[in-house]
């Protein structure tokens, strides 16, 4: 692409270059924006069409009648994809492991940085070892014995079970620590003079200063929450503890079976519902989800 | 630490226990336990194991089926890496450089992050469905029968699209970022002495794009490695046949399917000297960094 341009500028009046320069960029940004919008639209359409259609003809670019009807099975009867639960459960169940692994994560890491970063502490630097090292090994590796080990506290089935072993990493402990390092070392010497203790310090000073922070890291948790697959699959197994991205897992296996016709349409409801709240957030809240995506990672 | 610290003793530790004691109870005894139970061959009827040395690697190692499963990871984290690592670098760089639309623009190319995988996975399934995929059908015109779950490189084909897919606006927000950061006075310096657009990129800010470029690369191997699991099982409708499968999937395959403990938990080593090598070598590259900004 880059490549025509220089050819083109050579030859061709100026005005007309950039014209035709810039008609290239846009042209590039639209289809690059179509790749990633069309697989999400044509999900949506389809879900206002009935199984039939969808199974004879496959994804719809068009709308018909029946999203209200597969949106209403999907969210409040028992979907057809599993035994029982609907749509609205698994929805509350997703909530509460993306807001419970988000909260989770803040709130363990916040402290264990606070006591890194602001205490002397001879074991500090073995503390920060020892947590760090967790960065090093995703949760899929030692995935087996981390599965036993919950079974073996009797843990399987329950909201423990699925978000606290998520939360054995230290992405967030890194971040805070970072964080709070980059805070003015006058702040705390001015607070001890003033005689405020550590506890008054942390509460009224520095989980203010840090909101913005909290809320970008808030985000990328919610959603990195809300989107586990892996781990929810094998610690549930009990249908009323069936997360959204679950249950796509259901999906799949009474579309794998060729015995009987899905309910496709409610199929795509159930995995609008599922992808809806995470992109609803990053959308609105978009400035800090990027800048807490740029500054966590690093 | 900070110079004018605290000196309470008990009060840090407290603030500690939290998180020690889960990553202990969650990360460090799994993960022991893993390099453990890869020293010992589990008796299939349950009664109890015995302590192999290093026999589970040994079969390991001069197992066709792995091999095979390696060669694909390496093939699929390549592709994976590669085209959603360019794909973006292009579009964040026009998204940089245009005036109108470009916020609009950047919305559409960031906003799929917030999708799970396994929906990603849901999409493309239906995409390549075998009767009525439009992926499908846009072979079928070419004159190629297109079969998901049946062709091994058909099946790849789709698994590597929807990874791709799925990683694309990571990467551009980081580009994007990273190109903004670029300060305007070396642009418009730039820009006065060279006037081709290419090689102005090429030379001045791919260069300064480098260390992001590093990041995203470590970045885009984990991801391709371990954040992939959700799209090869919908993808592959839960079924490894004959279907091409990354590490992490063989992991769990076997391990909770095939009932190898041992043989599951040499592969989990495995992985963890593949990580541990991939951060050491980021680490080297941080240091490096340091140089170029």
């Amino acid at each position: 692409m880059t490549k025509t341009e220089t050819n083109r500028g050579q030859s061709a009046p100026r005005k007309r270059r950039f014209k035709l320069e810039h008609l290239l960029d846009h042209s590039i940004l639209i289809l690059g924006s179509l790749f990633m919008l069309v697989p999400v639209y044509l999900i949506i359409a389809t879900s206002s069409f009935d199984r039939i259609t969808v199974a004879r003809k496959g994804l719809q670019y068009t709308f018909s009648d029946q999203m209200a009807e597969n949106f209403h099975m999907a969210m409040f009867e028992s979907t057809s994809f599993t035994g029982t639960v609907d749509g609205f459960t698994m929805l509350m169940n997703s909530l509460i492991l993306g807001m419970g692994f988000a909260i989770g994560k803040i709130a363990i890491s916040m402290m264990a940085a606070y006591a890194i970063v602001y205490f002397r502490l001879r074991f500090a630097t073995f503390a920060f070892w020892l947590i760090f090292t967790t960065l090093l090994l995703p949760l899929e590796v030692r995935i087996l014995p981390t599965y036993e080990i919950v079974q073996g506290l009797g843990m399987i089935n329950t909201y423990s079970g699925l978000i606290i072993p998520l939360i054995a990493s230290a992405t967030g402990t890194f971040f805070f620590r970072q964080f709070f390092r980059s805070v003015p070392e006058e702040l705390v010497e001015a607070a001890r003079i003033d005689g405020a203790g550590p506890v008054k310090f942390f509460i009224d000073i520095l989980v203010p200063l840090s909101k913005t922070m909290i809320a970008a890291i808030f985000i990328i948790m919610f959603v990195v929450g809300w989107n586990q697959y892996l781990w929810p699959t094998l610690i549930t197994t009990d249908e009323g503890l069936f997360t959204l991205v679950r249950g796509i897992k259901q999906i799949m296996l009474v579309i794998a079976d060729n015995n009987k016709i899905p309910e496709f349409g409610v199929a795509m409801a159930l995995a609008i519902i599922a992808m809806l709240p995470p992109v609803l957030i990053v959308l609105f809240f978009q400035s800090w989800f990027v800048k807490g995506l740029v500054e966590s990672d690093k | 630490m900070k110079r004018a610290g605290f000196a309470q003793p008990w009060l840090p530790m407290l603030l500690l226990l939290p998180q020690l004691t889960i990553i202990v109870i969650f990360f460090y005894w799994p993960a022991l336990e893993a390099v453990r139970s890869s020293f010992y061959l589990e008796d299939p009827f349950g009664f109890g194991s015995s302590f192999v040395g290093l026999e589970n690697y040994q079969i390991l190692l001069e197992s066709r089926e792995y091999r095979r499963v390696a060669l694909f990871t390496l093939f699929f984290t390549l592709c994976v890496t590669f085209f959603s690592l360019a794909i973006a670098l292009l579009l964040a760089v026009k998204a940089d450089k245009v005036l109108r639309g470009a916020t609009s623009y950047k919305t559409l190319l960031m906003w799929v992050y917030a999708i799970a995988p396994p929906v990603a996975g849901l999409m493309g399934a239906m995409l390549v469905n075998h009767s009525n995929g439009m992926i499908t059908h846009l072979f079928g015109a070419a004159g190629y029968e297109f079969r998901n779950g049946l062709n091994y490189s058909d099946t790849a084909f789709t698994m590597i699209l929807v990874a791709i897919w799925k990683q694309i606006p990571v990467n551009f927000i980081f580009f994007l970022s990273g190109l903004q950061s670029i300060p305007v006075s070396l642009r418009e310096a730039a820009k006065i002495d060279n006037k081709s657009g290419t090689s102005r990129f090429w030379t001045i800010t791919f260069p300064l794009l480098a260390p992001t470029g590093f990041f995203l690369l470590i970045t885009n191997i984990t991801y391709a490695l371990f954040d992939t699991f959700g799209i090869i099982d919908v993808v592959i409708k839960g079924e490894p046949g004959n279907n091409p499968l990354t590490l992490v999937y063989k992991v769990y395959v076997d391990g909770f399917r095939g009932n190898d403990l041992g043989g599951s938990s040499a592969q989990s080593v495995v992985l963890m000297v593949l990580v541990l090598a991939l951060t050491v070598f980021q680490f080297r590259l941080i240091e490096k960094r340091i140089h170029y900004t």
